[in-house]
């Protein structure tokens, strides 16, 4: 095996790990790295590989350590980690040609891998530039001797005959929804809000640039302080953690009355792993088959695992549930009982000062408002009686912070109070014409039951940085340092470049990474298929694969057929003959082209000189060995000249 | 079952079971193509890339193994495109002494802008030479197969095949040339020449010789055929053959009854060790086999002929529509 082969090997196999560093545990990645590393030292130095005894220890050793890393060898995370494992030791063995073609067989095989990680724009131009890499090495192993560019040129060809086939087939094939089995409990990573609230967890979302959905408005688009996307809604205080508790609806479904202000938008919602779905309060229609609960959440029976599309209609305006049941009137009040006396105290106060729970509800924001409390993304640690230490102490929190502090001073005050989860506001992208929301726009807020009136929403952290419910997190930060680039108003150009990108990402979502059943018959039907069945588009497929192959075929079997250029000098040189022999110099069949030249110069000294000079050239060209294109062409010209 | 289809499918490709004539072009009805081991193993690997793309809705995932399928379809295009349109012709092929390699030569041409890579000629008992060609270029390739007995060998059917560029596909052809090496029996290692130098007697005589022209007579069959006059023939003046002259020195009659050793192959082996001592020596020598005399006489033709007699010695004729 050349060194170059296998220089290409360890290159293809050091691009197909690569993009898997960044979640692969740090040891598994140095250890392959340096695998590589001294993989490449033993080719170029040109030492043996080591033997099988060192290999096998250190495969137990590297399997060994990912079984107790991560407490088992199942599961989709450990797979991949062995496959990277596995491939670069099998680099440490290569004996024989099926030894490198087994390799680039695991390389394509761990391509497939990273697309659990990113099926991003860049991760395809990616797989576009790895499978180059490989198949150039691939085709090395069937042709060694071929050099470098004519290597890379047949790689290209290969590529590029084979994306117009590829398009072919990604739209035709039918599709088959998955899963076909079941999947295991890591298939899918997760980033976003989840069922619990403690201190520091939003503020650790908050973090995350990554997108959490998409919405586009259909007509009228709601002020940004009405953007209250609902998600996980609390109902149990352990004294430092809200849980949303009894999540199923055995409370039956929602009362919504007097409801106005419709907007009707569509959601684009990334996989996040769980159940529920984003919805503007309150929903009134949804195009996917979901359940809405008694707390106004909606929710699949599946996780999302993928990402989806719904469109939906939600009332801005709304009344909800002013008759509510006992049971929810009491999870609505409950508190642990110890902890946090002096916020007890303080809620009593208010108890005895106001004349209703709207009041309470007043008395408790003004106290936000003018006690000194900060809004900041990096509050001091609280302890044992945190709704105490940060009310009567520390006064510096993020909407967590409020929104709990606001429901358990509302809970003390008797006033049913929960802490809703979610997200608010966005970003407005004006080339795609939609609303591009961050995991960096999760907020908590609260809801009260007043008599009469049903669930308020009310927003304790308005009352502290407005700023944040009208123009977003960075408005309302002093200290922007820790939010994500995005979030901290970067440069014009800046901003329209990412929303640019945001926007083909978007389209890309939308057309490839969507592409599911649905989204193929509706595409079918727009292309003219009338009725459309996976029956029809598989015939259209092969239709289509046949006739791209034809041409393709045609295109490349016509480099076969060059026009015989030799036939080109012989057919000249002949009617010069012919010519000669109108002239009474007939060529004797047995002459050859010397011999006549040599008789004509003798019987006509006038055309000595040019005619042996064809005929040298003419037996050269004919008989030589060297098929020059230039002495071809000279030969021709001169023999035109003498005619004239 | 694998082998029986085998079988069955060369009594389909050599139902022409004619000789190649002269030149050979490799067309599309002379090329067949089939996917080989890793072929199929790809075909394997696609299988368990789509079963994970439509279980985990990887939809580059579906674009990859798409991807895939068709290189490998077109490297199918590619294999068969690396043969076509090559041009064969068997050369001359060198006489050997039995226990050596017949150098069987084929003359590749290639009338074509397009680069060949990797083409495996191998005959039916598996010896096998690689060879790469240029565009518009040509080259002469050997085939190596070591021969065991003397007389004629032939290499029979040879066939032609290709991987590249991606080993997914075998295309191959079939090539029939009559083209046969003339085996001379293994020289004995070691054979004193006979002792019987035979005298003339009648002094100076002129015998047919090698130094000197002396004329032309008529071809007689078996006269070796350097000698023929070929400007003669050319001039349509019949089969004449070239006489040299040289003065009548002493004659070495190599006789295959003076021969000894048990066996047929060993009296000839014995020969042919006589045959090249005494062109060696530089002494004139004749032949006298049991169906006939070669006349004494000197040089590599003469040689060159002697062998070829011990070499064809008893042996059935060659039937050349086999």
């Amino acid at each position: 095996m050349s060194k170059s082969l296998i220089d290409g090997l360890l290159l293809s196999i050091l691009m197909v790990i690569a993009p898997h560093a960044e979640h692969l545990a740090l040891w598994v990645s140095s250890l392959c790295g340096l695998l590589l590393l001294w993989r490449v030292y033993l080719n170029h130095s040109g030492k043996p590989q080591p033997n099988k005894w060192l290999l096998m220890l250190v495969t137990l050793a590297g399997t060994g350590g990912i079984a107790i890393s991560f407490h088992t060898l199942f599961g989709r995370e450990v797979g991949v980690t062995l496959l990277m494992l596995l491939a670069t030791l099998k680099l440490m063995e290569l004996r024989t040609p099926r030894d490198a073609m087994a390799i680039i067989y695991l390389a394509l095989f761990i391509i497939i891998t990273n697309f659990f990680y990113s099926q991003t724009i860049p991760a395809a131009l990616y797989m576009l530039a790895t499978l180059f890499v490989i198949t150039a090495t691939w085709i090395q192993l069937h042709g060694q001797n071929i050099r470098l560019k004519p290597r890379l040129r047949v790689a290209a060809t290969l590529l590029v005959q084979a994306i117009p086939l590829t398009l072919i087939l990604f739209i035709l094939f039918p599709r088959v929804q998955g899963p076909l089995w079941g999947l295991p409990q890591d298939a899918y990573s997760s980033s976003g809000l989840d069922d619990k609230m403690s201190p520091g967890s939003l503020s650790r979302l908050i973090l995350s640039e990554s997108v959490a959905f998409r919405v586009s408005y259909k007509d009228k688009v709601p002020l940004p302080e009405q953007m209250y996307w609902r998600g996980p809604v609390m109902w149990n205080f352990d004294g430092r953690s809200w849980t949303t508790g009894n999540t199923t609806g055995q409370f039956g479904p929602p009362h919504f009355t007097e409801l106005d202000q419709t907007i009707d938008y569509t959601v684009t919602l990334e996989p996040h792993n769980k159940t529920w779905l984003f919805a503007l309060d309150v929903p009134d229609k949804i195009s996917l088959p979901v359940t809405l609960s008694y707390d106004f959440r909606l929710y699949s029976k599946k996780p999302v695992n993928a990402r989806i599309r719904y469109e939906a209609r939600s009332s801005l305006g709304y009344r909800a549930n002013p008759q509510e049941s006992e049971g929810q009137i009491r999870r609505a009040l409950q508190l642990p009982k110890q902890f946090n006396p002096r916020s007890r105290q303080l809620a009593d106060e208010w108890v005895a000062s106001s004349s209703d729970s709207a009041g309470i509800v007043q008395a408790a924001l003004s106290y936000f408002n003018r006690q000194g409390f900060q809004y900041t993304l990096e509050p001091p640690p609280l302890g044992i009686n945190g709704i105490d230490d940060f009310l009567f102490g520390t006064k510096q929190g993020f909407c967590e912070h409020y929104a709990s502090a606001f429901v358990f001073l509302m809970r003390a005050a008797n006033v049913p109070a929960r802490v809703v989860t979610g997200y608010l506001g966005g970003e407005f992208n004006d080339i795609g014409n939609y609303y591009i929301v961050r995991q960096s726009d999760a907020h908590a807020w609260a809801e009260v039951w007043l008599k009469d009136r049903g669930w308020v929403r009310v927003d304790p952290t308005g009352a502290i940085a407005p700023a944040r419910i009208q123009r977003g997190l960075s408005a309302a930060v002093t200290n922007n340092a820790a939010l994500p680039f995005m979030a901290r108003n970067p440069p014009q150009w800046l901003r329209s470049l990412n929303l640019n990108w945001d926007a083909l990402a978007n389209q890309w979502n939308q057309w490839v990474l969507g592409y599911d059943t649905e989204r193929q018959f509706a595409f079918m039907t727009r292309l003219g298929m009338e009725s459309v069945t996976w029956q029809k588009m598989a015939m259209n497929m092969a239709a289509g694969l046949g006739l791209s192959v034809t041409l393709f075929a045609l295109l490349m079997l016509r480099h076969l057929y060059v026009r015989n250029r030799t036939d080109k000098v012989q057919m000249a040189w002949l009617r010069f003959c012919k010519k000669l022999a109108k002239a009474g110099l007939p060529r004797a069949a047995h002459e050859g082209a010397l011999d006549y030249a040599t008789r004509i110069a003798a019987a006509r000294p006038v055309l000595a000189g040019p005619i042996q000079d064809l005929a040298e050239r003419y037996s050269s060209l004919r008989y030589g060995r060297i098929q020059d294109e230039q002495a071809r062409r000279e030969f021709l010209q001169r023999i035109s000249a003498l005619k004239t | 079952m694998l082998s029986n289809l085998k079988n069955r499918f060369r009594a389909w490709a050599l139902r022409r079971q004619l000789h190649d004539g002269s030149t050979v072009t490799l067309t599309q009805r002379r090329i067949y193509i089939i996917p080989t081991r890793q072929g199929f193993a790809l075909a394997f690997v696609l299988l368990l890339m789509l079963l994970g793309d439509i279980n985990y809705n990887l939809s580059l995932g579906y674009v990859l193994t798409f991807l895939l399928a068709m290189m490998a379809v077109m490297s199918m295009l590619h294999a068969f495109r690396n043969m076509a349109r090559l041009q064969v012709r068997a050369g001359h092929v060198e006489p050997v002494f039995a226990t050596e390699s017949a150098r069987f030569v084929f003359h590749f041409h290639n009338n074509s802008r397009l680069d060949r890579y990797r083409i495996n000629l191998h005959d039916m008992q598996g010896h096998s030479t690689v060879f790469d060609m240029a565009a518009l270029g040509h080259s002469e390739v050997i085939l190596n197969i070591p021969t065991t007995r003397r007389g004629w060998f032939r290499a029979g059917r040879v066939a032609l095949y290709t991987h590249f560029p991606l080993g997914l596909f075998h295309a191959w052809s079939y090539l029939h040339f009559d083209t046969r090496c003339l085996v001379y029996p293994k020289p004995l290692g070691n054979a004193p020449l006979p002792p019987g130098n035979i005298p003339d007697g009648t002094g100076k005589r002129s015998m047919a010789g090698d130094e000197d022209f002396s004329g032309l007579r008529k071809y007689v069959a078996g006269d070796a055929l350097p000698r023929i006059a070929w400007k003669v023939l050319a001039r349509e003046q019949g089969l004449q053959v070239k006489q040299f002259s040289t003065p009548l020195g002493e004659e070495l009659w190599l006789d295959y009854s003076a021969a000894t050793g048990g066996s047929e192959e060993e009296k000839l082996a014995r020969m042919a060790r006589w045959v090249l001592d005494a062109e060696a020596r530089e002494l004139r020598y004749g032949l006298r086999l049991p169906d006939g005399d070669m006349p004494a006489n000197l040089g590599a033709a003469h040689r060159d002929e002697c062998l070829r007699r011990i070499a064809l010695f008893n042996l059935p004729l060659p039937d050349s529509t086999r």
